[in-house]
């Protein structure tokens, strides 16, 4: 598949720094005929798989998020990269109402798995976490 | 995010402005408990009007004070929520528990 357009960002693993990575995330998107809507369904997903990153992958800690953004002819995919502890039971985590913190609902992947067309992770204990999304986009009628 | 709280009607107000995600979910949360404890009312009321973006974190500490509420023996409830967050409370099941109304006033006249 030829790739269109491509983006990479690293961020610190900061919290101020999920709103910029999710507002990023939609101006990608932007360049596609998405419904305003797909595009708000785009920044929950990357907002939770960032947040994901900086919560339970860094512990708050400092650590390096890597953000990859394509764009190809049918799809848009973001793969969010944590250098941070990793899943110990991507089975589990991926259940609705999972969490680790009583505070929170555990619907991260639910988020992900609902907004995106492809949800895909990879972990590994003290490693990190890859976590792949794919919205499809329109098949734009050639005139 | 700019968080504002009043009292009308024995109601706690809590009108939210911003982004509701991670990194306001600690000041978020402190404002809403410290204005119920300082009040000493039980119902809250979020106006909703000015959140143009809402995750599962934001979520989380929505359902805490909704624990914490309900504990009290009050009631939560919200007002003028936008359709993008309004699609976030339903697939959370969130809306099962917040009762929605379309203006302060209709909600103040209810609770």
């Amino acid at each position: 598949m030829a790739i269109k357009n491509q983006i990479t960002m690293r961020i610190r693993s900061l919290s101020e720094n999920v709103g910029i990575a999710r507002v990023s995330a939609a101006a990608f998107a932007a360049q596609v005929d998405f419904t305003l809507n797909e595009i708000e369904e785009i920044k929950v997903a990357v907002s939770e798989a960032v947040s994901n990153a900086v919560i339970h992958g860094y512990e708050y800690q400092d650590g390096e998020i890597e953000i990859t953004m394509t764009l190809y002819e049918d799809q848009l995919e973001y793969i969010i990269v944590d250098h941070g502890k990793g899943i110990a039971d991507i089975a589990l985590a991926r259940q609705p109402s999972y969490s680790s913190d009583p505070e929170r609902m555990g619907l991260g992947f639910a988020f992900m798995e609902s907004f995106m067309d492809e949800l895909y992770i990879e972990s590994e204990i003290n490693k990190g976490t890859l976590v792949r999304m794919v919205k499809k986009t329109l098949l734009t009628t050639e005139h | 995010m700019n968080i504002v709280t009043s009292l009308k009607r024995g109601v706690l107000l809590v009108k939210v402005e911003g982004e509701l995600d991670m990194h306001v979910a600690t000041e978020f949360r402190e404002t809403v408990d410290n204005a119920l404890e300082s009040s000493g009312v039980k119902h809250v009321l979020f106006n909703l009007e000015a959140v143009k973006f809402i995750d599962s974190s934001g979520l989380g500490v929505l359902l805490g004070r909704y624990k914490k509420i309900s504990g009290l023996g009050g009631i939560m409830s919200a007002t003028q929520i936008q359709p993008q967050v309004l699609q976030i409370f339903e697939l959370s099941g969130l809306l099962k528990i917040i009762k929605l109304y379309h203006s302060e006033k209709e909600a103040l006249e209810c609770l």
